[in-house]
């Protein structure tokens, strides 16, 4: 349950552009969460939830974009998405290829309502 | 509405702790390596038959981690070489913060090697960069051998997978070549090394790897060689 980490340390970040934009209202927060960063956007979502209660952020929404896993292959240049783990390259059949996205644990935007 | 966007990692803070310790363990030549596995895979095992052989010369630290209890750095301690616990009091995984916090009064110009044993979970673990070279994950034959798939993130990000309790093959229902292909699935051409702790087998293949790190390191570094 590391996902109460996460939510903080996003909470946080959200909190010092609060405190940089007075007049200004947070109203959602995105992030990019690759499948294998090891994080379950659920617990995240839940986590932070729990956190913005009671705050001077609240009602703050959080935006969870999840990032497939990406691999791109020397051999032939491809880029492709991985699904069930078939990393070979489909183009030419190269085993060796690159994981090139698919671990974000990422700030993505905030959407805020400005006077 | 407004929509700004936001540059950077969610984690930027451990990751900037994180840059820190692997700045100091290359200048004085250090090699740190991030143990990882499930409650019980081996980690401690492996970490007193990688002690026990080294000399007292070899200059090596071990931190561990857990949630409660001293009981590993005991076990460690007896080999002579400095071991400090780090007792997360509940939190499931190890951050640079601690490491940092943990390493406050060591010098790393006085270490080679420095074991991070990690707190037993293959998932949390996973998202906290410690400034370390590699993560090694450690796996049993007493788990289930398409663990590489429920657990990819792991996985994925280790270097090395020691595959620990091999005598124990006979009495487990463990595919060792799907395991491993399972592992290579995840992890394209994935190091694997076949341990058993217990009785030291294949244990010298992990002793290897070592060395090849630390030489690697060493001539990295600013460090002398051992």
């Amino acid at each position: 349950m590391h996902e109460l980490a996460i939510a903080d340390s996003v909470l946080k970040v959200v909190e010092a552009e609060a405190a940089r934009r007075p007049d200004a209202r947070i109203v959602k927060v995105g992030l990019r969460v690759g499948e294998l960063a090891g994080v379950d956007p659920d617990a995240l979502s839940f986590s932070f939830e729990v956190l913005v209660r009671g705050t001077k952020l609240e009602p703050l929404l959080l935006e969870i974009e999840r990032c497939p896993r990406r691999h791109h292959c020397r051999l032939c240049g491809c880029t492709f998405a991985v699904a069930d783990f078939e990393a070979a390259c489909p183009e030419c059949g190269a085993a060796q290829t690159q994981c090139i996205a698919g671990d974000e644990l990422e700030l993505a935007y905030l959407e805020v309502e400005e006077p | 509405m407004n929509r700004i966007p936001l540059q950077g990692k969610i984690l930027k803070e451990n990751d900037r702790i994180a840059a820190e310790l692997r700045d100091g363990f290359a200048a004085s030549g250090t090699l740190c390596l991030n143990l990882i596995s499930s409650p019980g895979a081996g980690k401690t095992s492996l970490l007193e038959r990688t002690l026990e052989a080294f000399g007292p010369r070899q200059r090596v630290g071990v931190l561990t981690g857990d949630i409660q209890t001293d009981n590993d750095a005991v076990r460690l301690a007896r080999f002579g070489f400095p071991v400090r616990q780090i007792t997360t009091g509940g939190t499931c995984h190890l951050d640079a913060r601690m490491v940092k916090q943990a390493l406050a009064d060591w010098r790393f110009s006085e270490l080679d090697l420095l074991l991070i044993e990690n707190v037993g979970n293959l998932v949390c673990p996973a998202s906290y960069d410690l400034g370390e070279a590699a993560k090694v994950v450690v796996m049993s034959v007493t788990e289930g051998d398409d663990k590489p798939l429920k657990y990819p993130a792991i996985f994925h990000k280790a270097e090395l997978l020691v595959l620990n309790k091999m005598d124990l093959l006979p009495y487990v229902p463990f595919d060792v070549a799907r395991a491993c292909a399972n592992a290579r699935r995840v992890h394209p051409g994935m190091e694997i090394l076949e341990v058993s702790c217990t009785t030291g087998a294949g244990v010298e293949g992990w002793q290897q790897w070592l060395a090849q790190r630390r030489q690697a390191s060493c001539r990295e570094g600013a460090g002398s060689p051992v």
